[in-house]
């Protein structure tokens, strides 16, 4: 099992500790059993009991979108459930901000579900015959807070998911996006700190559900809200997640950030569900730079360029300042009839260079690398970090595909 | 060896005296106050005169039908004609005998159905006892209703109570049961107490069903009302029942086609009433 080493300064949002869930009428053998080390096979050959999540350990941290992924049947949904314990686990801790949920009791658990937790649901599960209004302003109703403040919050909450002035619509007349819109506006009503989604857009249209997502991204953006994300699609996973958890048989596989669960896969498991993954949407501009080396520097001359591109056998040079940001490029040809004009970098040199950023994803980079080679890859600052040339993107993408 | 034959029979019997026996006060209690209740109602209903009490159930049926002017019309005409025929208070005592009867089968019903939607246990007692109650041939019980309120109206309506429930038992449980697994999860997860999740996201998300359930216990209530009459239950039914008795083929199909009017009426109310 690879643990993610994904170094945020962020604080632990929920710890869950030896989690196990047992579907079945006597748990306590299998239980057992797993505190042995048996496998999960063994437990129900010899029990009959099935090993809904076995001993999982993992952490969320405070802020970030944690994409719980895996096959149906791999235990995400239930793993899910068991943070705000609509599926009661059979054992384990699930901490969150230093209290245990797994032993809160009744009354506890409601606190903790009113105040700390939203969910949003697969197929939406608006209450049919509530206003998108008074579906957004469930959560708070319950809580006993007055009409009029839970119908301030619940406009609110509907104007950030873009659904202003379809207060007062029934929810079936609205479209699935829309809906979903709705369950979304629900869950932030009650402003939690913590958004539990199950395959929230999976219900959705592709064009929809990519929209939901750009918008989900652009709402944490602003929200800052830690969101667990349940997700069977890999390519959801990998647009979404800060950090995704790859769970197999109820247990996790590995847990890393996209790039590193598509250069490093940690079993045989994983490498094959990552294999159809399309690449280009993955790799960013900085897993495929070369470092910019050689460049050459203002204060120098063409015929320095030109010895330095013979050299290492290249047709162009990035020219730097001092502080190694980008100034512009010389090519060979402009190179040897600036020396022999004995004329300046400054004079041959043109600043019309195509710059990417270093998260810019490669289906981007695709279309302009054919006539643009090559592209420097810069700080927001123009501080020079590397290059590509149209040899190592289809370089990259054919490594990751063998 | 012949197996001795087992005393169900007697069994009943002794049950039956013994309650009997020992709560006559209670059922006399019982008795004393439905029948008020039914008297009451019956005289309110008699308290307008006819046509008055027509027209205010057309223009009901115009408003709750959503301006359904056929409905409005047939309930008027309808009320009109069994007036025409003589009916008149007779169909107002059995009108009195239904709506007392459903109503009390439903206030049983409903909570007894939610009981059984929300508990295994619960669930396995009454299934078997609603088999028994629907498949049990309505006339035996009115035998247990004689014995313990004599004869009249409140045998009746126990009678009719006890026949018209099961339906509204069933489709409340089914109602509550059908709610969509995610719907209460929904309640769940947002910390809703299990009264919240009840009476907020469950029952008027089973709200269609459990109305198809009063407008079963209302036809049956009907059906049972006319059947009670042999043990002294007043309305239609005593005119069918002695239309039977008397071979008088004019005057019971008259009492019968009064009670499919009132049928009707009832039926398109509460059809209409029903959330879609």
């Amino acid at each position: 099992m690879l643990t993610g080493d994904f170094n945020i300064k962020q604080e632990k949002k929920i710890e869950v500790r030896n989690l196990t869930k047992i579907f079945g009428k006597k748990p306590k053998k299998a239980l057992s059993l797993i505190e042995s080390g048996s496998s999960k096979s063994e437990i129900f050959e010899k029990t009959g009991q099935n090993v809904g999540l076995y001993n999982v350990n993992f952490d969320i941290y405070e802020g970030e979108i944690f994409v719980i992924m895996g096959l149906s049947g791999s235990g995400k949904s239930t793993l899910l459930r068991c943070i705000n314990r609509l599926i009661e686990p059979t054992a384990g801790h699930i901490i969150l901000d230093g209290e245990d949920v797994a032993t809160a009791n009744s009354e506890e658990l409601r606190e903790i579900r009113r105040k700390k937790m939203g969910m949003v649901f697969q197929n939406f599960a608006l209450i049919p015959h509530r206003t998108v209004l008074d579906n957004v302003a469930y959560g708070l109703e319950i809580q006993g807070i007055s009409k009029e403040e839970r119908d301030v919050k619940a406009k609110e909450a509907i104007e950030t998911v873009g659904l202003k002035g379809y207060e007062d619509s029934k929810t079936s007349q609205l479209s699935g996006g829309m809906q979903q819109r709705v369950g979304l506006a629900r869950a932030l009503a009650t402003d939690p700190d913590v958004l539990l989604m199950d395959e929230a857009f999976s219900a959705l249209d592709p064009l929809i559900r990519s929209e939901m997502q750009d918008e989900l991204l652009a709402l944490e953006d602003k929200m800052q809200k830690t969101i667990v994300f349940v997700s069977h699609d890999l390519d959801e996973a990998l647009k979404l997640g800060d950090r995704i958890m790859i769970m197999h048989d109820g247990q996790i596989a590995q847990i890393g950030t996209a790039e590193n669960i598509l250069t490093e896969p940690a079993d045989d498991y994983v490498s094959k569900f990552v294999a159809g993954v399309d690449r280009t949407k993955i790799l960013t501009a900085e897993t495929v730079m070369k470092r910019a080396d050689p460049v050459v520097s203002m204060n120098s001359s063409p015929k320095v360029a030109l010895q330095l591109m013979r050299e290492h056998g290249i047709s162009s040079i990035f020219v730097v300042n001092r502080e190694k940001h980008l100034k512009g490029i010389i090519s060979v040809d402009d190179a040897v009839s600036g020396s022999k004009a004995g004329k300046t970098i400054k004079d041959v040199m043109t600043s019309d260079v195509t710059v990417t950023y270093p998260d810019t994803p490669l289906n981007e980079l695709i279309p302009i690398i054919e006539n643009s080679s090559p592209i420097a890859v810069t700080k927001d600052d123009r501080k020079l970090l590397g290059v590509i040339v149209r040899g190592s993107v289809l370089g990259a993408l054919a490594i990751e595909e063998a | 060896m012949a197996i001795p034959k087992i005393p169900i029979g007697d069994g009943v019997e002794y049950v039956v005296n013994w309650i009997e026996d020992d709560f006559g006060i209670l059922l006399d209690i019982f008795s004393d106050v439905t029948d008020y209740i039914i008297s009451g109602l019956n005289d309110t209903l008699l308290l307008f005169p006819p046509i008055v009490f027509a027209l205010i159930i057309g223009i009901a049926a115009y408003f709750i039908g959503k301006k359904d002017l056929k409905l409005a019309i047939g309930s008027t005409v309808g009320l009109l004609l069994i007036e025409n025929m003589g009916l008149w208070v007779l169909s107002m005592e059995t009108i009195s005998l239904v709506i007392t009867s459903a109503f009390l089968a439903l206030i049983i019903a409903i909570p007894l159905g939610i009981v059984s939607a929300k508990n295994e246990f619960a669930y396995h007692v009454i299934k078997p006892l609603l088999d028994l109650m629907q498949t049990m041939p309505s006339f035996v019980y009115l035998i247990p209703a004689v014995i313990f309120f004599g004869l009249g109206n409140v045998p009746g309506l126990v009678a009719t109570i006890v026949f018209a429930m099961p339906p509204a038992i069933r489709l409340t449980t089914l109602g509550i049961q059908q709610v969509p697994k995610e719907l209460t999860e929904v309640a769940d997860a947002f910390g809703s107490t299990p009264w919240q999740k009840l009476t907020k996201v469950e029952l008027p998300t089973a709200l269609p069903s459990i109305m198809a359930g009063v407008n079963q216990c209302i036809m049956l209530s009907l059906s049972m009302v006319v059947i009670a009459a042999m043990i002294g239950a007043r309305g239609l039914g005593y005119q069918v029942l002695i239309g039977i008795q008397r071979v008088d083929i004019g005057q019971g199909f008259e009492a019968g086609l009064g009670i499919v009017i009132i049928a009707i009426i009832l039926d398109r109310f509460t059809q209409h009433l029903t959330p879609k």
